[in-house]
């Protein structure tokens, strides 16, 4: 799975407004029939949108993670509310020890309105 | 030049002297080529049972083949060899591939030992040593009905135990010694261990001396020495091990008059070139027939090859337990010393099948060995104090029956052995590599195997690992100052007093006030916690909702399957037909699975988030509350009848437990805790398993403190006797104040007062005595916290902004999760199964 995606395949969907999605917290958005994890990361002033499932058990569950950051680096993270994995908000790594990877995409925020490449 | 180092020989051994000799990254230096007898690479012979079980030859498997050609071994497989020219110094197969060696390791094991019994060739005689033999023997069981076996020793009673779960209908033992398992149990023990077999079924015979086999082709029946004969169609021998030492012998090495390869104690045989490891070496005169004292030799080996340390093989400690029988059976050290050359303390419970004895040295200050029979629970602790010549406590008859007075947690002892102390024999592994990758962060068992592969030998350490894991998190807790986490560099008690003292309101004040960063998973709910337990605020305002843990965000429980369950309180476990209807209706309507829970209310399973508002208003309508279930803060107070009721009541349980239940429902703590309270000593609530519990007396209540169900039961101690109703709340008032203030998060009471200095006394010196004069304090805050409760769930439904984000997809809040699935089961549903 790669997440770079090449400029000119990007699609820009309209997800939400900017008051849908929680300060410093996360919600699912449905985007061409995929679960899109929203994240409104208020403290860095930064969005952030990764795939909603987590890949442990297959659960629809990311968005309804608690997230912070990690390390020197200050890693953005989301922490699955099943089994408290964390995931790089960036990378879409496996921050906890585990082989998983995770989707990540671009979101912008204009207007108000939030919206996720594709 | 690379070196070439031939193995012969692919069982246990041989394959630990490969995975050893790859770990000290000597592939550049050496070509390795290894020749097993066996179709299959090397698997856990000391397992071999739970074949019969279930598992798999793949799960036996010690490295599957593909792992030789990563590692640039070369595996020939059903291809022994047959002969060694020494002059040459190369191998010949059965195949015929001759290979030249530089150095060559034998490490062919040993074979079922045979007695020359007439007979033995007939069909139905078997021996337990590969899995091949364990095919024909399943496979004969099938039309098998009584079985034997010529062996009452430990690999006998294995074999015995593996024909009852064959499902034949009798097994028999068939002992020429005197007693069973004659070189681990004395004759006491025997006695015991022979009761408790013959209860799991078998048949045991002692001073039976096998003369012929009988039968026409097949085995039908045994005759004894004593004239006796035995009706069997089936018959394994187990009569010990003879070394496979063939070739060494062909090639002219020095062997023993009874077998297997001399070696000094570089594991090296009369040609230096040539080492031999394992069962098939004869090292200090004698076998050492078990898998530890096998991989030592292969590591002594390795480190001689490698020219890392130099390690000589010392002799070994052969202490054993017996596995997979369904009886604790062991022995340590010297089991077999007697007055007047020590002491010996024997502990004998016929009624339960317990026998124990241990050999003291006359000083009685060390621990020279013993015998333990019907329970080995102590077996690693007593097996470490002979081998670290631990001085002995006062009464060391402790040491063998565990500790009593039900103070001190079992596993603490753990930590008293010295940090060089071997906890996994057969991998070499000390307790000081253990508890040191537990503080690197590998702190569970699984983490703890994988990085030192202790525990995945014969297992028998697992139980010492799992307490030195434990042991050393807590210590943790007691040396290290246990900060919350990177981004709040404070203890939780020193948190909650500063976070009082700023009177910060929400998690971001205190990030920016008193931390650094952005928060993390175990920041944000911890301080969460703390300001609920401050100021009782509701919990999903003012920013603090994404702070929350999952389950407090959604005021439910997440389930399996990502939807939630809903608990309502039912104080004291005490409800209307009227209430009990609309739980049934609600649960009808929104399709929900219903379970009466432990805690005496029911829960309701398989709620989509997006219901939940929908559901707690009808049930807020009928007059229902949250019942907390999802927080860290009290559950339930379980009560019995009572006086009301109950001819045996001697105050009215019921009543007390719902007015307990309202003064303390929605308080946040560090973790969970319940109670419950019991109408007289019967104790039909079962308080004394519970974070407080108050049984009625005579004259009043007595109270109870830091019981446990769940992980690590634990009784619930005694704090005051015979108090009132009043007296009673005032201490739990500020026996919860104290607990909330100091305990580290998700520390339940039980833990908590562990882990206290002083334990119970000085938690009745602050409680009772108020020997910290906080007392006053206590009690007005937990005031202050019964005022400011309202029911969140009230909240939420009464108020449109927080109901909004009860959604499963903030663009399309009417769908529901699509991936969501259930499975019918006894006319309700189910959460359908995860993924493993
Ligand atoms: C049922 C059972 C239960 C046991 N339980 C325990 C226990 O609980 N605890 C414990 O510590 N030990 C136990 N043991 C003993 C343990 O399995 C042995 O100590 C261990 O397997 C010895 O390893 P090894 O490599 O020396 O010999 P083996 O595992 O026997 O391996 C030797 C290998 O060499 C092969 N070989 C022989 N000759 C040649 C040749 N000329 N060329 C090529 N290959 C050759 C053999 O076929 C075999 O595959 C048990 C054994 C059995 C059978
Ligand atoms: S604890 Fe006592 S009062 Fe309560 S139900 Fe049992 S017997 Fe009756
Ligand atoms: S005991 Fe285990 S499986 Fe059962 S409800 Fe509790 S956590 Fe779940
Ligand atoms: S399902 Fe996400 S961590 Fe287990």
């Amino acid at each position: 799975m790669s997440n770079i995606l090449a400029e000119d395949t990007l699609v820009w969907h309209l997800a939400c407004s900017e008051a849908d999605i929680p300060e410093n917290g996360g919600a699912c958005a449905l985007i061409k029939g995929e679960q899109i994890a929203i994240y409104n990361f208020k403290r860095r002033g930064e969005w952030f949108a990764t795939q909603n499932l987590c890949p442990h058990r297959q659960q629809m569950a990311l968005s309804r993670g608690m997230i912070g950051s990690t390390g020197e680096e200050q890693e953005p993270k989301v922490a699955c509310p099943f089994h408290k994995k964390t995931f790089s908000l960036k990378t879409g790594a496996c921050l906890s020890g585990d082989d998983y990877q995770i989707q990540t995409y671009p979101v912008k925020v204009e207007n108000g309105m939030v919206y996720v490449g594709l | 030049m690379k070196k070439k180092i031939v193995v012969v020989g692919n069982g246990m051994v041989g394959y630990k002297f490969c995975e050893k000799l790859i770990a000290k990254d000597a592939a550049q230096e050496f070509d390795l080529v290894v020749f097993g007898e066996e179709i299959r690479p090397a698997y856990d012979r000391v397992h071999l049972s739970a074949y019969f079980a279930g598992k798999t030859v793949e799960d036996l498997t010690m490295a599957p083949a593909s792992w030789y050609a990563e590692n640039g071994i070369t595996l020939h497989l059903s291809d022994p060899i047959v002969d060694i020219d020494r002059d040459a110094k190369t191998v010949r197969s059965h195949h015929g591939l001759v290979e030249a060696y530089d150095y060559l390791v034998l490490a062919t094991g040993s074979a079922a030992f045979v007695p020359p019994i007439p007979g033995v060739e007939k069909d139905g005689v078997f021996v337990y040593r590969t899995i091949e033999d364990l095919d024909m023997m399943q496979n004969h069981a099938k039309k098998a009905k009584k079985g034997a076996v010529i062996g009452g020793g430990l690999l006998g009673l294995e074999a015995a135990k593996a024909l009852l779960d064959l499902g034949l209908e009798e097994t028999h033992v068939i002992e020429f010694a005197p007693r069973l398992m004659p070189r681990q149990v004395d004759d006491a023990g025997s006695k015991m261990l022979q009761t408790k077999l013959e209860e799991l079924g078998l048949k045991i015979h002692l001073n039976k001396n096998t003369q012929e086999i009988r039968g026409n082709g097949a085995i039908s029946s045994m005759l004894f020495a004593d004239g006796v004969e035995l009706e069997v169609d089936m018959l394994v021998i187990s009569a010990g091990i003879k070394p496979r030492d063939e070739v060494a012998r062909i090639a002219g090495l020095e062997v023993g008059v009874r077998g297997g390869v001399i070696v000094n104690d570089y594991l090296q045989t009369s040609d230096p070139n040539i080492y031999a490891i394992g069962e098939c070496a004869l090292a200090h005169h004698m076998i050492y027939g078990l898998v530890a004292p096998g991989y030592e030799m292969a590591d002594v080996v390795v480190n001689q090859l490698v020219k890392d340390k130099d390690k000589s093989f010392k002799p070994f400690d052969m202490s054993t337990k017996l596995k997979l029988i369904g009886v604790d059976v062991a022995s340590f050290g010297d089991a077999f010393i007697q007055e007047p050359n020590c002491q010996t303390i024997v502990y004998e419970n016929s009624a339960k099948g317990i026998y124990k004895r241990i050999n003291i040295s006359n000083d009685g200050k060390y621990l020279l060995g013993g015998i333990l029979i019907g329970d080995a629970e102590q077996y690693n602790m007593l097996l470490q104090n002979v081998k670290n010549q631990t001085v002995l406590p006062p009464d060391p008859e402790d040491l063998m029956l565990g500790a009593r007075g039900g103070k001190e947690e079992s596993g603490a002892g753990v930590m008293a052995l010295p940090d060089d102390a071997s906890i996994c024999s057969c991998e070499a592994i000390s307790k000081g590599q253990i508890c040191g990758e537990v503080l690197a962060g590998n702190n569970t068992l699984d983490a703890i195997k994988k990085c030192t592969k202790a525990g995945t030998g014969c297992g028998g350490c697992v139980p010492m690992v799992k307490d030195l894991i434990n042991e050393t998190m807590k210590s943790q807790g007691v040396y290290i100052r246990n900060i919350i986490c990177e981004h709040f560099e404070y203890t939780r008690q020193e948190l909650f007093d500063l976070v009082k003292i700023k009177g910060y309101k929400t998690y971001e004040e205190a990030l920016d006030g008193l931390g650094h960063g952005d928060g993390c998973e175990t920041c944000k709910p911890a301080v969460a916690s703390i300001l609920a337990s401050l100021w009782n605020e509701m919990i999903l305002v003012k920013g603090n909702d994404t702070v929350q843990d999952s389950n407090d965000r959604y005021l439910a429980n997440i389930q399996k399957n990502g939807t939630y369950s809903v608990v309502p309180r039912i104080p004291g476990g005490e409800i209307t037909p009227d209430k009990l209807i609309v739980i049934g209706q609600v649960a009808l309507k929104y399709g929900l699975y219903t379970k009466i829970t432990g805690g005496q209310r029911i829960d309701l399973f398989g709620a989509h988030v997006s219901d939940l508002p929908a559901i707690w208003e009808e049930l807020v309508n009928a007059g229902f509350e949250s019942g907390h279930a999802y927080g860290k803060a009290l559950r339930t107070v379980k009560s019995c009848v009572g006086s009301t009721w109950c001819r045996f009541g001697l105050h009215d349980s019921v009543s007390f437990a719902i007015e307990i239940e309202e003064r303390y429902r929605g308080l946040r703590a560090p973790h969970k805790f319940k109670s419950a309270v019991s109408g007289c000593t019967r104790e039909c609530a079962e308080a004394q398993s519970k974070d407080f519990g108050i049984i009625a007396t005579e004259k009043g209540w007595n109270l109870y403190v830091c019981g446990n169900g769940g992980v690590k039961p634990q009784h619930a101690l005694l704090l005051a006797s015979d108090i009132d109703s009043e007296t009673c709340i005032k201490y739990i008032d500020r026996f919860l104040m104290f607990y909330i203030k100091t305990a580290e998060p998700l520390t339940r009471t039980a833990t908590w007062l562990n882990k206290l200095d002083g334990g119970i006394d000085y938690l009745k010196a602050v409680v009772i005595d108020d020997v910290l004069g906080l007392n006053k304090q206590f009690e007005d805050e937990m005031n202050m916290l019964v005022e400011a409760y309202r029911c969140e769930w009230k909240e939420v439904v009464t108020n449109p902004e927080l109901r909004k984000r009860f959604t499963h997809f903030v663009n399309a809040p009417h769908i529901k999760d699509p991936n969501v699935k259930f499975e019918p089961m006894r006319d309700q549903i189910k959460a359908a199964e995860w993924v493993k």
